[in-house]
């Protein structure tokens, strides 16, 4: 930096306008990430000391009998809660984004609405679905006699087969407005000449669609889907309102979250103990960098071949 | 002929959307309503017949007031609204400070700073809950709704300068030298810059704040205690005292939901467009 006289002055205000965010960030947020990720790597003494072990931890997770079951079976529970969200919440978002774009009536209605539950809080959702689905109450059951479905109804929550789809379709049905405005606004990026052209030309709406929509959104169904991803490798609060620490029934709603949650904290007779919840959260934090990492990969390469 | 078979086709799609939203809309919305509906009456009648209004026969409030005597959620209220206004204000600041720097000067390590800031739009603040809870236990900041405060202020902190910084960076450096000129400190300059990137202030505040007000994980580990439950934990703890008493649940999830449903029947139009905001960072 050169003050008037051309001199080199010390940008003092640099510090000054980036240092708080920079502490504060690097204190409680990088911080405890690079200490989480170094604390898989210990373990806790009886004195509650720490000594470094090694891999101990992570073998011990993946083929400690105790252990080795419910991290496997919480992985491959999270990868269909994922899947459930990406075959059933973003192409209803894709769907319902391509309904909005079209001109007509109460579409910013229709969008206020959609969105709604979004804003609300896992906790009060999770409590509304579990009501709505609980056989004392009987209004799910009642709704679908309505319709003639009365004999499919089960408790699906209650049962190890239903209840993780259960539970991700509940999720879906909250989140399904962040997948259709990103949609919705990829869509109306599109400049109409584009569309016009096409059609001038024959194209069908298929082809207009696949041909020159689809690759358009390219971009931000890699966005959608990484968001999903990071969001669904993280998720909790859901699972942990419905279905408690334990993720029952018999571990069948167990994800990556509620069995950090149990590693770290313990419940009932099974101890805490914070150097496996690290090890886990280890876990979570390299399979979300694998994710992000196969994102950037395949969407930054992507994202230029489409460019107009 | 052909024209008019043409116009049918459209009027049909168009009633052919209209259904589609309609359904959709009301699967969205049902159990909203039904919420609502039920937690103004008697236990009798929310299991006699859940898909009544309230009438002057089975009105009650009963559940609201076992709710207001029996709950905490006047506090968690008030623990809620400083925790996410204090957060607010703070990731604002600062972000804007930070952006503020990144995006007007040339200086050795804007880059590196720059992309270290962004590491935490991808990664989660709660993979390091395990060392945040060793942290705040050392500051003496467990059950305290600083330590709440703090942690949010490091989660909000990277889109909002990621997405500052951009907005900041299209702000012509003319404007700026112009003020330079009249002498004006680089403080002020920044004051002067801040009210240009007012919509998109708008938009990350909207967006860091819901998240924040809804966040179970952090009040359920750091701050649990019944002084300083934000208004998500003290719920999910009052329902999961009270889930046989139908009148109270119901009322809860109502109270709870209220604040934020009418902030976003006001605010809807900012709120789905911060949604856009928040993504372009990816």
């Amino acid at each position: 930096m050169l003050d008037l006289r051309g001199r080199r002055t010390f940008p003092t205000f640099l510090v000054v306008f980036l240092g708080p965010a920079v502490v504060c960030y690097t204190l409680f947020m990088m911080y405890p990430l690079v200490e989480s990720l170094v604390l898989s790597f210990f373990s806790v003494q009886p004195d509650n000391s720490y000594i470094f072990s090694g891999f101990a931890n992570f073998v011990r997770l993946f083929t400690d009998s105790d252990t080795a079951p419910r991290f496997w079976g919480a992985l491959k529970n999270n990868v269909i809660f994922f899947l459930i969200h990406m075959l059933v919440q973003n192409p209803i978002g894709l769907l319902l984004a391509s309904l909005l774009v079209t001109k007509g009536k109460g579409r910013g209605f229709y969008r206020t609405v959609l969105f709604m539950p979004t804003v609300l809080s896992v906790v009060i959702i999770g409590f509304i679905w579990q009501l709505i689905l609980n056989p004392l109450w009987g209004v799910a059951e009642s709704m679908m006699r309505a319709v003639g479905l009365g004999s499919l109804f089960q408790p699906w929550l209650g049962l190890p087969e239903y209840a993780l789809p259960a539970t991700a379709l509940i999720s879906v049905w909250q989140f399904i407005g962040i997948p259709m405005i990103l949609f919705y606004t990829a869509l109306i990026g599109i400049p109409d000449e584009l569309i016009e052209a096409a059609v001038v030309d024959g194209c069908t709406e298929g082809q207009v669609f696949w041909r020159i929509k689809f690759p358009l959104i390219l971009p931000t169904i890699g966005i959608v889907s990484i968001l999903t991803f990071v969001g669904n490798f993280n998720a909790f609060d859901l699972i942990y309102t419905m279905k408690g620490a334990f993720a029952g029934p018999a571990y069948s709603t167990d994800i990556m979250g509620t069995l950090f949650y149990r590693t770290f904290f313990g419940q009932q007779l099974q101890l805490g103990n914070p150097t496996m919840g690290a090890t886990v959260a280890t876990m979570m934090f390299l399979i979300i960098l694998a994710g992000v990492l196969l994102y950037m990969f395949l969407f930054q390469r992507r994202v230029k071949t489409y460019q107009l | 002929m052909k024209k008019v078979n043409f116009m049918r086709q459209t009027r049909f799609r168009g009633l052919f959307q209209h259904v589609v939203l309609t359904f959709f809309s009301l699967v969205a919305l049902f159990p909203i309503v039904l919420i609502i509906m039920n937690s103004f009456k008697l236990k009798k009648y929310i299991f006699a017949a859940p898909f009544a209004l309230p009438n002057a026969k089975t009105f009650s409030l009963i559940g609201y007031t076992t709710v207001l005597q029996r709950s905490n959620l006047i506090i968690n209220f008030g623990n809620s609204i400083v925790v996410t206004v204090a957060s607010l204000f703070f990731i604002l600041l600062l972000g804007s400070m930070a952006a503020f720097a990144l995006s007007g000067y040339q200086f050795r390590g804007n880059a590196f700073f720059g992309f270290y800031l962004s590491i935490g739009i991808m990664i989660p603040i709660r993979l390091g809950t395990v060392s945040l809870l060793k942290l705040m236990a050392s500051l003496g900041l467990v059950n305290s709704l600083t330590g709440l405060i703090l942690i949010y202020i490091a989660q909000g902190l990277p889109l909002t300068i990621f997405i500052l910084t951009s907005f900041m960076s299209q702000i012509p450096d003319e404007l700026k030298d112009a003020g330079r000129i009249d002498g004006a400190s680089e403080y002020r300059i920044y004051r002067l810059v801040l009210p240009l990137v007012k919509p998109a202030i708008g938009a990350i505040g909207i967006f860091t704040m819901i998240p924040i007000w809804n966040d179970l994980w952090f009040p359920l580990i750091v701050a649990p205690s019944a002084k300083t439950a934000t208004i998500t934990l003290g719920v999910q703890q009052f329902l999961g005292q009270y889930v046989s008493d139908w009148n109270a649940v119901l009322s809860a999830l109502v109270l709870a939901m209220v604040p934020i449903l009418l902030l976003y029947l006001v605010f809807s139009k900012q709120m789905i467009r911060s949604v856009t905001a928040g993504a372009i960072k990816a």
